[in-house]
């Protein structure tokens, strides 16, 4: 060690720390399959914040464990270390290298959020063509007074996430009403006015989900997709996204919402195109009176009954209905 | 060595008080500032205990995936109580309560804090709000996570929610009488030779965490008192379909909330602090720097509460003048750490178990700040928020970093509380436990979260049973380790090797008295002569300014 | 080491406490205000998020309360008074000042009981009336403790000598805390009855 100058020392484990985390900054696999437009912009964020991350991490780590080592206390040394107590250049360089990282990954962050349509939930509420579209009443049925609500005063806030840039002023292809209740999803599609557990969409499709909540917060969350807008109760929300990945994947509820949370979970099926086109065909010919708008009328049955018939659909066990049942309808 | 010089010989003249306070006055209203840090501590690591069986309990049930232990209500009263307990009655209690009171006296050269009845009273609001949450659970307990949010608070178990608030609003007065004590003592009760820039560091952090207690602690209580309104006395503030707005409740609970994790954070960097210069036996690197940034981080951490909320009701301009505002704490907290690695630097290090603890906490910490810094950006956060990779953080900075912390600083003063040494071999042993037992426990769970496992469920996709396990057989271990830590401290504590005054030979004032301490600290008030952490300065030069 | 005798404590070995209740006072109260200030964030929440605030069959009413302000107000120089009257180590003047602060109080805090009680609206009624009770009744009941302070000063200073031109803490922390029961009145006013007119 003698030999080798210092600085070249530097040098070397500067390059052996940079290629480190480049390679664990690309290769974590820590994330889940990529379905949807946002996940990609997500994930390429997040691995170079864990390039940065290991990179720091593996700094800090082993100045300690260079530190316990080379300066631990030897035998019979009853004596103190060097009596240094600061340094104003160094001290100044370890202030400005964390200020650089994280206006830059603050930067990013704006970036990523913009393309992820961050900036322009409820977009087309204001116009009220969302709202239009949608009939009022139907959406009041089975879960909340409370987006008619919104709907009268017009210009009230939305929340989540609306169209990227890319898509900006385009109506979405498709919008479904979700509702979050104790302990199930509802979706609803107004434009066929099929009521179901699961929620369909097509791959490749400009898909708008208005979120609400009946009677505490819940949160939508497809893992998949990276996305998650909580369901408030007396406050619309917005998720909008175009599914790039045919398959089945997990919705889950992530905000505390009950004994049940834990069960309050469902699934998104991202059909192609044709597939998408005869679920939704088959499930307009099974409705009672495909002509009219409500098929399902849940407000006249009792929690229990709607839940059952919504079991139908999800694919969750006998006895956790009947727990849900009995819950919900003590 | 020492950083005062002292007179021994002037007999006190008793201040109407025994000349040793008996095993009862323990357990009195007793104002001596020692007496109440000793409270604070027993209490606090008794509830450490009850938090922990809950954590065992939460962990067992989620051995596996379906909700086979625990009925489903009982998880969610484990959850929040589990959540409650560890912030409010161990962690801020300990590091606060405990050795903010029992140090910051000793530390300035007073011989009490400057309200000695408020601090006795602030301690007692303490046990009736340990027995209240315990109460709880005959009403089912709360249920609603320690964030409690309406409507759910409004809709379940609400006498136990009641309980649950009136306990919180006092430990919050608690909370706030305290940081009045430490705020008027550190500015007024300081010996008069010792000059700002001689406070030990572990003062100035307490002064950051009282001011933040102070401003934040009372909004907490507002949106609490809210809450208790609609819960029993028919007002609407969150009730939606009233007209109430839900969100606004996260407004008011995270401007205390996000705080109150500086405020279980900023002691034990006090701690740090102090430990590190004395076992590594160099001066503290960059007192300034790290004074000033307990400062820093005091004032913005006031302003990023909003990252707890980008998936809520959030417009988009608050998720990114929050996501900035959250990454700028990076940066003080980064000095923080550079400058105890430096401190290490050129060092005669001990391994002592205090010293093992602090170094432990520098490693946990950096992971999980770093895992907050991923949680702070929105885009990131609003795939992982409330899910385990949140859990994982959380407990790396507050396992990690406070309970580690609140070792440490047990490992180092007790033999100044105590009089005796706390048993090495046994303190080797639960950190090691310890150690492997945080990274088993807590490293998967990040993994978990992002993979697509959300938080606060009794039941999980069966996709996740392994890694879950993995975290129950860290749990276990985290149980385990707790069991030769309180033998050693009940053991050491009244058969342990006798420790004398100064057995780290370390410099602050706290040092030059006996230990224990005498009823009133000091028989004459010590004299500062220079700074707190001046080691490896030549021997003579000190002597010189004696006598 | 021999080492030196601090040079403040030669002979005393139990010097007295400084008198510091002022001063933690000042902190508390600086902490107390942040509290009304929640209060306050979430009454204009509400009031910039919802159309019709106050709501029509919850008007406020307006003569009673602008009387109980200019009467808590003055109360606040009254009380003033009483404390530069005992700086002067004039107890008489003291009482006599104080006894007024207190009787003022004591109106206003009548006066809010009236008010509530001919308003024809309670607590429950609408989300307004939640925030005009709970925030009024609040500061009411920091009237009422404030009303206990000052009363107590009055009944300690009974006691001859008890206050004099030199210890006076317990007047002035009174008046400390009666100024910010009127601040924080300030505030409280200008929000649910003033702001209510535009
Ligand atoms: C001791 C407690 C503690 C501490 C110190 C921290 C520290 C930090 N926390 Fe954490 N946090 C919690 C306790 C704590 N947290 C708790 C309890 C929750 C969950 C509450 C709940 O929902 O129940 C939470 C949740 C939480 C969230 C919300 C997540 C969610 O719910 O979606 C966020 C988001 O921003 C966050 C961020 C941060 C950041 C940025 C820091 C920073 O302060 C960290 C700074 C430290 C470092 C960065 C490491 C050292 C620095 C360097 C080595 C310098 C170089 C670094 C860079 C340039 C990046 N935390
Ligand atoms: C300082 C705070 C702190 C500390 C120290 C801990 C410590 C631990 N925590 Fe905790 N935790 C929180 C704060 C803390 N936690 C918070 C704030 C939450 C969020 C709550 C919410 O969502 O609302 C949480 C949530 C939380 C969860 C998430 C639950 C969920 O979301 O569903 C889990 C799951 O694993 C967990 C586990 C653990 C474990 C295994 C420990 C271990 O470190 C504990 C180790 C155990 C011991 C050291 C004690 C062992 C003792 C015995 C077994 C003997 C018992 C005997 C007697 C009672 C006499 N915690
Ligand atoms: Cu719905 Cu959790
Ligand atoms: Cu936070």
């Amino acid at each position: 060690m003698q030999q080798i100058p210092a600085p070249l020392w530097t040098l070397v484990i500067g390059i052996v720390v940079t290629l480190i985390s480049l390679w664990y900054g690309q290769n974590n696999n820590l994330l889940p399959v990529q379905a949807s437009e946002q996940a990609p912009l997500v994930d390429d964020f997040f691995n170079v914040m864990v390039t940065i991350g290991t990179a720091l991490f593996i700094v800090v780590q082993g100045t300690i464990i260079y530190s316990l080592i080379r300066f631990r206390r030897r035998k019979g040394d009853d004596t103190d270390g060097l009596p240094i107590e600061g340094n104003l250049p160094l001290e100044a360089f370890w202030t400005a290298i964390p200020a650089i990282i994280v206006v830059g990954l603050g930067l990013y962050s704006v970036v990523v959020f913009q393309d992820m349509g961050g900036f322009a939930p409820g977009g087309h509420h204001h116009g009220g063509m969302m709202m239009a579209q949608a009939p009022q009443h139907e959406m009041v049925d089975v879960g909340s007074p409370m987006l008619a609500q919104a709907g009268e005063g017009g210009s009230r806030q939305v929340y989540g996430f609306g169209a990227s840039p890319m898509v900006e002023g385009n109506r979405p292809d498709l919008t479904v009403n979700v509702t979050g209740m104790q302990y199930a999803w509802i979706f609803r599609y107004p434009d066929t006015a099929i009521v179901d557990g699961e929620l369909h969409v097509p791959v490749g499709q400009d898909v708008q989900l208005l979120i609400e909540a009946q009677d505490v917060i819940h949160s939508f969350w497809v893992p998949q997709f990276r996305l998650k807008q909580d369901a408030l109760p007396g406050q619309p929300a917005e998720l909008r996204f175009v599914a790039t990945k045919e398959g089945t994947y997990p919705v889950v509820c992530a905000e505390l919402c009950g004994a049940y949370h834990g069960g309050m979970r469902t699934q998104v099926i991202v059909h192609s195109l044709e597939d998408y086109a005869a679920w939704e065909a088959s499930r307009v010919a099974e409705l009672p009176g495909a002509a009219e708008t409500v098929a399902v009328n849940p407000a006249t049955m009792t929690d229990a009954e709607y839940l059952t018939q919504i079991a139908q659909d999800i694919p969750i066990e006998a006895t956790q209905i009947a727990q849900l049942a009995r819950l919900s309808n003590p | 060595m020492a950083q005062a010089d002292l007179s021994f010989n002037s007999p006190v003249a008793p201040h109407g008080h025994p000349d040793k306070w008996k095993w009862y006055h323990y357990f009195t209203f007793n104002v001596d500032h020692k007496v109440i840090g000793i409270q604070y501590l027993v209490t606090s690591f008794l509830f450490y205990l009850v938090g922990g069986f809950m954590a065992v309990m939460l962990r067992t049930e989620l051995a596996t995936p379906d909700s086979d232990f625990l009925s489903p209500e009982l998880y969610n009263a484990f959850l929040t109580n589990h959540g409650t307990i560890m912030i409010f009655l161990w962690i801020v209690p300990a590091a606060i309560g405990g050795f903010g009171n029992y140090l910051i006296p000793l530390m300035i050269g007073a011989r009490d804090m400057a309200f000695p009845k408020l601090n006795a009273i602030a301690f007692w609001l303490n046990p009736p709000a340990g027995a209240l949450l315990l109460g709880s659970f005959y009403f089912g307990g709360a249920q609603a996570g320690w964030t409690s949010y309406p409507p759910l608070s409004e809709i379940t178990a609400n006498a136990a929610q009641t309980l649950w608030i009136l306990a919180i609003v006092l430990v919050g007065t608690s909370s706030i009488l305290g940081s009045v004590n430490f705020l008027v003592t550190i500015w007024k009760m300081r010996v008069p030779s010792m000059k700002w820039d001689q406070i030990p560091l572990f003062c100035w952090a307490m002064v950051a965490t009282s001011i933040l207690a102070l401003f934040s602690t009372p909004v907490l209580a507002a949106g609490l008192i809210l809450l208790l309104f609609d819960i029993n006395f028919g007002t609407s503030f969150f009730k939606p379909d009233a007209g109430g707005n839900v969100v606004v409740y996260q407004h008011l609970f995270w401007f205390y909330s996000h705080p109150a994790v500086y405020l279980m954070i900023l002691p034990i960097f006090g701690i740090m602090s102090e430990v590190i210069p004395v076992h590594a036996r160099k001066p503290i690197f960059g007192y300034k720097a790290i004074a000033y940034s307990s400062l820093t981080i005091c004032l913005v951490g006031l302003f990023v509460w909003v990252h707890h909320m980008f998936t809520s009701g959030t417009p988009p301009w608050m998720r990114i003048f929050f996501t900035i505002s959250t990454l700028i704490v990076a940066v003080p907290t980064g000095i923080k750490i550079f400058s105890w690695v430096a401190t290490l630097w050129g060092g005669k290090i001990r391994y002592t178990t205090a010293m093992l603890f602090a170094v432990g906490l520098l490693s946990m910490f950096v992971f999980g700040g770093l895992s907050g810094v991923t949680l702070g950006t929105a885009p990131f956060d609003i795939h992982v928020h409330d899910t385990y990779y949140v859990v994982g953080h959380f407990h790396y900075v507050l396992f990690g970093g406070s309970v580690f912390g609140i070792y440490s600083a047990v490992y180092h003063w007790f033999p100044k509380i105590t009089g005796r040494m706390l048993n090495e071999p046994l303190g080797k042993i639960h950190f090691v436990l310890t150690f492997i037992g945080t990274i088993l426990t807590f490293t998967p769970m990040h993994a978990l979260g992002m993979q697509g496992m959300p938080r606060r469920v009794a039941m999980y996709d069966a996709q996740f049973t392994d890694l879950n396990q993995l975290v129950t057989v860290g749990a276990y271990i985290l149980a385990v380790s707790v069991i030769p830590f309180y033998i050693n401290v009940l053991w050491s504590w009244s058969k342990g090797q006798k420790a004398g005054d100064n057995p780290w030979n370390a410099l602050t004032l706290e040092w030059t008295t006996a230990s224990p301490p005498i009823i009133e600290n000091w028989d004459v008030l010590p004299v500062v002569t220079h700074g707190p952490y001046e080691y490896g300065h030549e021997p003579e030069e000190e002597l010189e300014t004696v006598s | 080491m021999q080492g030196t005798v601090d040079s403040a404590t030669p002979t005393v070995v139990h010097e007295e406490h400084q008198d510091l209740r002022v001063l933690g006072l000042l902190t508390f109260l600086a902490s107390e205000f942040l509290m009304f200030a929640g209060f306050f964030a979430v009454f204009l929440v509400f009031r910039s998020s919802i159309a019709e605030w106050p709501p029509k069959e919850t008007e406020v009413e307006l003569l009673l309360p602008a009387v109980n302000t200019v009467i808590l107000v003055s109360s606040s120089l009254v009380i003033n008074l009483g404390t530069k009257a005992i700086k002067q180590n004039d107890l008489a003047k003291m009482r006599l000042w104080f006894g007024i602060t207190a009787a003022m109080g004591a109106v206003f805090l009548v006066g809010q009981v009236y008010e509530y009680l001919t308003l024809g609206y309670g607590l429950k009624t609408n989300l307004f009336s939640n925030c005009f009770y709970l925030m009024t009744g609040f500061h009411g009941a920091h009237v009422f403790i404030g009303l206990l302070l000052i009363l107590g000063v009055l009944w300690r200073s009974r006691r001859a000598g008890h206050y004099n031109d030199i210890t006076h803490t317990g007047p002035e922390m009174a008046e400390i805390y009666w100024h910010f029961v009127d601040v924080v009145w300030i505030v409280l006013f200008t929000l649910i009855y003033v702001l209510t007119l535009f």
